[in-house]
């Protein structure tokens, strides 16, 4: 028998049109906590619903060995009954069900087929004993925190006889306190021979438990360093996650900045369920007119919730903050007011957010600004079609006609669409939030020109991006936001990948000290 | 692809118009044949239209709250309690008959806005606060009438719901000459409304109707007015009604497919996130539709209770449900953002006809529900199936 209880071998994941993962190869120790580190998209998630069995046995190449028997999952089922557990960033309990019956969801404790509720709760108390938590099996999900849920999925997952537990951002929506304790319980666990895979993007805590850390970019495996023979940095691991090369994948652009346009100042959002949390907290940015700026932060750093909240409120509780537009304070309590003055945004999921999928383009491109094309409350239909199908050809929109339904293009394509009716509300200041996300590489480029014609013309733009050398290459100074706060404003010429992931790993400690 | 292709690919792509279309004529056709005749004879299209309005009237409205996403269960009891409030106005109170319309109207009004505000601005799903209205005014209008039915109405009242325009011929013409009249202007205007819009889209270069197709459909069209025209006018003229109805559908077709009200409102239904990202004020829309849904309901409460020249507790039960139904029979999607006016009226016209026909033929009333339900069903599977083939989301 090897030390190793898994080995994943040359798994190769293709989407349409997208290879996810290329020759990826994994091999964890038994007893050992292994970490996996990447940039988003890098293909860590599709990595671990292979080895879980969401994406079933014959949709990917290459072999998953587990404890030496190559094993074909066709479901979580078959991975579950094979001791692989895997615990998603969203938690999967059922809110309104107790404890204990959330542990045994699925795997009920019966008896001829009636619920034995006596075994199901004592059953529970150990489980939930073995994570440290002393709660009654009887409390419903809904009245405990999102720290105590993490580990009722932990103890979910002990009930299934767990030999590989895998936890895809386990502290990404925790408190300090609650992330040192679930931190503690994977040690300890690991005491009692359970081997975890650990996702994450604080480097700190990789550092804190990881026996191995494997990096994976652009879906293939970079490297597997040790982490108790080398002298491994949280500097080297970011330098494995970003050094990829820079090559000409952005349009040349000299920009031309001029007075400052929009400034956003000690802007603080509160969750709008967990009114305690601050997921913006103090951050103040500005843009000038001409100017691309770019903020970069990880998943769950508050990028998308400060661009909506600012944007007409659309996000968050509790809000405080002022925004000045060339130098008078605004309002933008309101999506219209915020129209109004100016601002636009362009959502991170258009599918949900940025269109209506069942309707054209002309209908979408014209929607945030029907009153241009109305009179009296009625819209000429005709100029409309004029204005959508000018849009079609200046951003190169592939479709036979403005009358084609959004649902039927293709991402890139709904993302010029989303562009267009936010070029044809003519604002002064566009947020354009992963403007990239899920396009190919054409049409990426195309959008990068779209991005700096707009800067051209006078506008400020504020990009959200995932990917750092997108930013690198379009931005002209870049933010970076770290748990709701901004922690650097880096010039163009002083930006690199590794110094932006350091401020954008920052934690708070570190902040004041 | 060939011109035969292309206009094939047209005529696929418009299948569930079609289809519909195809469905009210072979009803008719069916129907004309399985009474030797009847349902087409003069005094029974008079009747049909008549005796169908107000679930016409309703489905106008019921149209647009489905198109945003949302339902409305109580329009039958706001129906009852706006008669009920009529009969007390007229009969009790004697407030002349056109205040009373206009007061019942506002009444209406307000009962959307009641149930407006829960909906739109306390976010309880309009299927609860609509169930609740169904039951609140059942009471109220029991409240109101003690139980008691109010009878009779002013004849200028009962105009509204069983009236017909005045005979220009002095009753001995054979042709009634102001619906004959009417008739016309309404087949040119129609005639004439199309051939401009295709002018115009032409204009713009985003014609891709066949000709073909597009002359059939105005031939079609103008045949059918006509052809109603020539069987009304050969009975009693035009229905009071009728007018009623043709202005609701002309003014509410155009304010949903030309007016920026008409547009949010399909933005709504579409993507509500996406429409509240867009500047779309989503809350106010969803009031202002029950406000609309209201005024509509109290419209087709009048209507009734002129027709029966009766305020009665029990007018109105399962109303909505004809004119839910009929939305979706007239292609409307269950999840909203899909819908069209004259779609509901159609589909309004395909359950009237299987009345009205099941009636003639003497069909039970058990056997007339089995019948609708099952029609209703197959529209609804028609639709999916259609989105489905076509790689639907």
């Amino acid at each position: 028998m090897t030390t190793n209880i898994l080995e994943m071998r040359n798994i190769t994941k293709t989407f349409p049109g997208v290879k996810a993962l290329q020759d990826v190869s994994l091999a964890v120790q038994r007893g050992h906590i292994h970490a996996i580190c990447g940039e988003n998209g890098a293909g860590k998630s599709t990595l671990m619903k292979v080895l879980s069995g969401v994406y079933p046995a014959g949709t990917y190449e290459g072999d998953i060995v587990l404890e030496d028997q190559t094993v074909e999952f066709k479901s979580i089922n078959d991975s579950e009954a094979a001791g692989v557990v895997i615990i998603h960033q969203e938690l999967a309990l059922s809110p309104y069900l107790s404890i204990a019956e959330n542990i045994f969801l699925g795997n009920e404790q019966q008896k001829n087929g009636w619920i034995d509720w006596n075994k199901t709760n004592l059953e529970a108390s150990k489980l939930l004993a073995r994570v440290g938590l002393k709660d009654n099996p009887i409390t419903k999900v809904m009245d405990i925190g999102v720290g105590k849920q993490q580990l009722v999925e932990i103890a979910k997952a002990l009930s299934k006889e767990v030999k590989l537990l895998i936890l895809d951002e386990p502290t990404a929506a925790l408190n300090d306190e609650d992330s040192a304790h679930l931190l503690d319980l994977i040690l300890h666990l690991k005491g009692q021979g359970i081997t975890s895979i650990i996702i994450s993007h604080k480097l700190n805590e990789i550092k804190a438990i990881a026996d191995e850390v494997t990096i994976i970019r652009d879906g293939k495996t970079i490297e597997t360093l040790d982490m108790h023979s080398d002298q491994i940095s949280e500097d080297r691991i970011i330098k494995g996650m970003v050094g990829r090369d820079l090559e000409s994948r952005y349009p040349d652009h000299t920009p031309k900045i001029g007075e400052e346009i929009l400034r956003v100042e000690n802007w603080t959002v509160h969750h709008p369920l967990d009114h305690e949390r601050k997921v913006v907290s103090n951050a103040s940015i500005s843009v000038k007119a001409g100017e691309i700026v770019g903020i970069a932060g990880l998943m769950g750093a508050g990028r998308t919730e400060f661009a909506m909240s600012v944007f007409g409120h659309s996000y968050g509780h509790n809000i405080s903050g002022k925004v000045f537009k060339n130098g008078t304070e605004i309002k933008t309590n309101t999506v219209s007011a915020a129209i109004e003055n100016g601002l636009a945004y362009a959502t991170e999921d258009r599918k949900h957010y940025g269109l209506n999928l069942i309707e054209d383009i002309k209908r979408n491109v014209s929607l945030a600004a029907l009153g241009k094309l109305s009179r009296a409350g009625w819209v000429d239909e005709n100029r409309e079609v004029v204005v959508a199908e000018g849009f079609r050809k200046s951003m190169n929109i592939k479709a036979p006609s403005v009358e084609a339904l959004t649902g039927k293009l293709s991402g890139g394509n709904q993302q010029k669409v989303v562009l267009s009716k936010w070029m044809f509300s003519d604002p002064d200041v566009l947020i354009l939030d992963e403007p990239t996300r899920g396009i190919d590489v054409g049409a990426k480029y195309e959008i990068y020109g779209i991005i700096n014609r707009l800067a051209d013309e006078g506008k400020g733009v504020i990009v959200i991006s995932s990917e750092l050398p997108e930013l690198l290459g379009i931005c002209d100074r870049i933010y970076t936001l770290s748990e709701g706060r901004i922690t650097a404003d880096v010039p163009r010429d002083q930006a690199t990948a590794e110094y932006l992931m350091q401020h954008m790993t920052q934690e708070r400690e570190k902040d004041h000290a | 692809m060939s011109a035969f292709g292309s206009a094939l690919n047209y005529l696929a792509g418009q299948l569930r118009q079609i289809g519909l279309f195809i469905a009210l004529i072979a009803i008719i056709i069916f129907f004309q044949v399985a009474t030797d005749g009847i349902t087409l004879k003069p005094i029974n299209v008079s009747n049909l239209i008549v005796q169908n309005s107000y679930i016409l009237i309703l489905a106008v409205g019921m149209v647009m709250i489905i198109i945003a996403g949302h339902i409305d269960l109580s329009v039958g009891s706001v129906v009852a309690f706006v008669g009920a409030m009529a009969g007390v106005m007229i009969t009790q109170w004697n407030i002349p008959w056109w205040l009373a319309i206009i007061l019942c109207l506002i009444l209406g009004a307000l009962v959307g806005m009641w149930q407006g505000f829960w909906i739109a601005y306390f976010n309880i799903p309009a299927f609860i606060v609509t169930l609740a209205g169904m039951l609140t005014f059942r009471g109220l209008t029991q409240i109101t009438l003690q139980n008691e039915q109010i009878s009779p109405f002013p004849t200028q009242f009962r105009a509204l719901g069983s009236g017909f325009l005045p005979d220009l011929g002095g009753g001995t013409s054979f042709l009634e000459p102001l619906t004959v009249g009417l008739g016309l202007l309404a087949t040119l205007l129609l005639v004439g409304q199309g051939i401009r819009a295709r002018l115009a889209r032409k204009k713009y270069d985003v014609e891709d109707e066949p000709f073909a197709w597009f002359l059939t459909k105005l031939v079609f069209t103008a045949a059918l007015i006509l052809l109603i025209t020539y069987l009304l006018a050969s009975y009693r003229g035009t229905p009071i009604v009728l007018i009623v109805l043709g202005v609701l559908t002309v003014v509410y077709s155009a304010v949903m497919a030309r007016s920026v009200f008409g547009r949010h409102v399909y933005a709504l239904g579409g993507n509500l996130n996406a429409a509240a990202l867009s500047g779309v004020k989503t809350k106010r829309v969803t009031f202002q539709l029950f406000i609309n849904m209201g005024v509509i309901s109290a419209l087709a409460g009048l209507v009734f209770t002129a027709q029966l020249n009766l305020a009665n507790p029990k007018a109105g039960d399962g109303f909505e449900l004809d004119a839910i139904a009929a939305v979706f029979i007239g292609g409307a999607a269950v999840t909203g953002g899909i819908g069209t006016v004259t779609g509901a009226i159609i589909g309004g016209l395909i359950i009237g006809i299987l009345n009205n026909g099941m009636s003639i033929l003497g069909v039970g009333t058990e056997y007339q529900q089995l019948i609708k339900g099952l029609v209703l069903l197959a529209a609804v599977a028609f639709d999916v199936y259609n989105k489905r083939r076509s790689g639907g989301r």
